[in-house]
């Protein structure tokens, strides 16, 4: 019951400069992507590889006839390899801006949705050279979580796919 | 009996502009002086075809104009009259007036009839002029006798003989089987007997002829002949003789399913034309109209081409039917049967692409002609000589990709002709010939197709370009560049170098148009350009839309796909063979040449599964002109594979052409041989993505 009206309290509770965003996640931490981005979720197939590009670029995936490469976020972010199994999660999106690409990333698992109004969004710290925070917009609490905002724009800039 | 002639005018139309396009050319080629019979010939016999086909159509117009340009030509022919440049310009010019008042025809638009009076008058003139010189002037008779002797169509193919004696022509001794006999002695014969007056067994009279027989008799026999044979049976057979003339080779087929644009685009200009014309007939709608008539609405294919293709539907239904009869009552025990039959089905379906596709196939000469007449033009107004070579004209491109490409080519031409060749003067003062060269070739590399623009001019100047950018602003003053990167300025919009806007080339529009053209056919465009010496536009276009033949290979562990036009042979390497330079190049011996072998998963920086070039195969590949061979592990499969580009959503690989999808759904990629070679010889190709990366 108390699903129900947490579910209910979901869909009213909509003001017209929320955002929705779908947080997944990679280990403990939880990221998040604006939702209208996300083209579709789905489970890891293999992929073919791509000869002379970095690690974190897995390969190239047939998504319905067109040709869409695929980035482990995880070795994007340095973060320790963990093997692909079916359940293993692909976050399709639509990035850039302008010209419209559609890449994958390789998420530990989809978490949630969320409505988070702008003045929510805290600015992301600055860890000096130590930690690149250059994809990073900006933080969110949910209760007693942290969520990170992608910019998946500049994350998944053509130059940035290697 | 009345025949709609109407419908045959498409036919005509078609033909005279093909007529128009030899006589073109024909006229081009035509050396001064002495008259070479054979050109002039062609030339006529095009006049000839135009004149009579308008004269049946009642255009008399055309035929009118046509008969003065023949007679002129006739005295050609004859040698009664010199072949000099300004008769040829007239008959140019007639040629063009001619062109004009048919399509003015065609689409029932006004003509411009001063000028075809002028042009009329002056080949009057010309003829009139030089008649009293002549010592015997050109007779009605002798053209008409000629022309029915040179016109192609008049051409005796064969005849069609259907043959029915009478019952009683035994009774009369004439033997049906020594006749035949006597007609296939004449030429290649066929017949087909027909038993259909046979009656039953036990009516059946001995002594009376019942058969009766269709022949087909192919070879230029002359009707007498014929004729004589069946002269004794003439009262005791019911015979009829049909003369085969000359079967046009090419038939023309709508292509209406292949090429959906192809109904519409017709339907409105005719529409457009009528409406154009009862609003304003003004000599400026003829032009307009005929400048917005489609480039081809239908194209030429050899019957054998459709009769291929009507073969392979033929088969295509009978593998349905065989399919379709086991899908009605399957049993698991037919499954061998349902493999064959697929099997089948793949094989109807491939070669029915194929043959679909080969008709989209058109020799490049169709955008090579109106070259010869472009220069001619050219050359006469900006007083250079010029000479014009074309080689490769044979060579097939896809019909899409040519129309696309005229517009393009003919603006590098220009552009060639106007800034790349210099006057004679200066050509001279620079020790060179001062007839300038400008060369058209065309061939098959790999998948593509090349085509360069070669002039022997005075080159780009790089001073030139470069202050001129500039002063446009599109780099800065102190911007370093090397020659090549100026070489690309030109393509940059708003460019032009011309110091005076000529209306050949020089408005700044072009370019950057032409290059922008090219790549939206997933081509290319490079100039080599040497102060001096010339300039070199290559062009490099895809073959075909995007299907290609393709052999999968293995390589540690991961499957490309090698396109397999541009593999030449595969081979099994004894490490004895192979020869080495500074310990690391590695050539093998190719008959008489040193191939360097790639090992491919080293440029591709993959974990190799052998590094034994004996447990491996050798692909001897060819790009760009030159031979490779790559070491791979095995040799999978060959099938056809539609090309996927890499680009849409991620960007351009280097070594990788593009991808494909294979029949279980996964991704393969295409390997790119020249693209393989860069790579080889600077690895380093391979990280300029992701330098950036770490730059920015």
């Amino acid at each position: 019951m108390s699903e129900l009206q947490q579910s209910n309290d979901f869909l009213s509770d909509v003001d017209d400069r929320t955002e929705q965003y779908l947080t997944f996640l990679l280990g403990e931490e939880e990221y998040g992507v604006e939702i209208l981005r996300v083209q579709e979720i789905k489970g890891w197939e293999s992929v073919t590889h791509i000869p002379n590009t970095p690690d974190y670029l897995c390969g190239v995936l047939n998504l319905r006839g067109t040709i869409v490469p695929i980035v482990d976020l995880r070795l994007r972010f340095e973060m320790p390899a963990r093997e692909y199994t079916p359940t293993t999660v692909v976050v399709v999106l639509n990035v850039g801006e302008g010209v419209q690409r559609t890449v994958g990333i390789v998420v530990d698992g989809v978490s949630d949705a969320h409505n988070i109004l702008p003045e929510e969004i805290k600015p992301s710290p600055d860890f000096g050279t130590t930690i690149s925070t250059d994809f990073i917009s900006g933080l969110v609490s949910i209760g007693s979580d942290m969520m990170m905002i992608l910019n998946i724009d500049r994350l998944l800039r053509v130059e940035a796919l290697g | 009996m009345s025949i709609d002639i109407s419908q045959f005018h498409d036919v005509f139309f078609e033909e005279s502009f093909e007529g128009l396009d030899a006589m073109e050319s024909g006229l081009l080629n035509l050396a001064e002086g002495a008259a070479d019979v054979e050109a002039i010939n062609t030339i006529f016999r095009a006049a000839h075809s135009i004149k009579g086909g308008a004269g049946t159509f009642g255009f008399m117009a055309v035929s009118e104009f046509t008969h003065v340009m023949e007679t002129l030509l006739d005295e050609m022919r004859n040698g009664q009259r010199e072949v000099t440049s300004d008769s040829t310009n007239l008959l140019l010019e007639a040629v063009d007036v001619l062109r004009e008042m048919l399509s003015a025809v065609q689409q029932k638009t006004d003509t411009d009839e001063e000028r075809i009076a002028e042009v009329n008058q002056r080949l009057e003139a010309m003829l009139a002029g030089e008649k009293a010189e002549v010592a015997d002037s050109a007779d009605e008779s002798t053209i008409n006798a000629a022309a029915v002797e040179a016109s192609p169509e008049q051409k005796i193919a064969g005849w069609e003989i259907k043959f029915h004696p009478h019952k009683h022509l035994f009774q009369t001794g004439n033997d049906p089987v020594r006749m035949l006999r006597e007609l296939a002695s004449l030429g290649d014969l066929t017949s087909r007997v027909s038993d259909d007056g046979l009656p039953d067994f036990a009516d059946l009279e001995p002594e009376d002829s019942y058969l009766s027989w269709q022949l087909t008799l192919k070879g230029n026999v002359p009707k007498e002949e014929v004729v004589e044979i069946f002269e004794w049976v003439d009262d005791d057979c019911d015979l009829s003789i049909e003369v085969i003339l000359q079967e046009p080779t090419k038939v023309e087929i709508a292509v209406a399913q292949l090429d959906e644009n192809i109904a519409e685009p017709v339907a409105e200009v005719q529409q457009e034309s009528k409406s154009e014309q009862v609003a304003a007939p003004v000599k400026a709608v003829a032009k307009k109209a005929a400048t917005s008539a489609p480039a081809a609405t239908s194209i030429r294919v050899g019957t054998d081409k459709v009769d291929s293709l009507i073969n392979l539907v033929g088969e295509l239904v009978i593998t349905q039917s065989m399919l379709s009869q086991i899908g009605d009552n399957f049993v698991p025990g037919m499954l061998p049967q349902l493999i064959d039959g697929l099997a089948q089905l793949e094989r109807n379906s491939r070669e029915m692409q194929e043959a679909i596709m080969r008709i989209r196939m058109l020799p490049i000469s169709f955008a090579f002609n109106r070259f010869p007449r472009l220069v001619h033009d050219l050359s006469d107004k900006s007083g250079k000589k010029v000479e014009l070579k074309l080689t490769g004209e044979q060579t097939e491109l896809d019909k899409t990709v040519m129309e696309k490409i005229g517009d393009p080519l003919v603006h590098l031409v220009r552009n060639s002709l106007d800034h790349g060749l210099e006057t004679p003067e200066v050509r001279l003062a620079a020790g060179k010939d001062e007839t300038g060269t400008i060369q058209l070739n065309a061939y098959h590399q790999g998948g593509n197709i090349i085509i360069e623009i070669v002039d022997d001019g005075a080159g780009l100047n790089e001073e030139k370009i470069f202050s001129k950018a500039v002063e446009k602003g599109l780099v800065e003053a102190d911007a370093e560049l090397s020659p090549e990167k100026i070489h690309e300025l030109i393509f940059l919009p708003g460019f032009s170098t011309a110091d005076v806007v000529t209306d050949i080339s020089g408005r700044g529009v072009g370019m950057d148009v032409v290059r922008s053209n090219i790549t939206g056919l997933g081509g290319s465009v490079e100039i080599k350009s040497k102060r001096g010496e010339g300039s070199t536009f290559t062009i490099r276009l895809p073959l075909t839309l995007a299907i290609m033949d393709g052999q999968t290979i293995r390589v540690a562990n991961e499957n490309y796909i090698i396109p397999l036009i541009s593999i030449i042979e595969t081979l099994e390497v004894k490490e004895s063979d192979m020869k080495y330079v500074s310990a690391k190049g590695e050539l093998y011996p190719l008959r008489d040449e040193y191939v360097p072998v790639i090992r491919l998963y080293d440029i591709f920086n993959l974990t190799p599964t052998t590094t034994d070039l004996e447990e491996g195969l050798l692909v001897i590949v060819e790009g760009e002109g030159q031979k490779i061979g790559l070491f791979i592990d095995d040799l999978l499969g060959q099938q056809q594979v539609v090309i996927k580009s890499l680009e849409t959503n991620y960007r351009k690989v280097i070594g990788l052409s593009g991808a494909t999808i294979l029949g279980d759904g996964t991704v393969a990629l295409i390997l790119d041989v020249p693209g393989l070679m860069a790579l080889y010889r600077d690895p380093s190709l391979a990280k300029v993505i992701t330098n950036n990366e770490h730059a920015a």
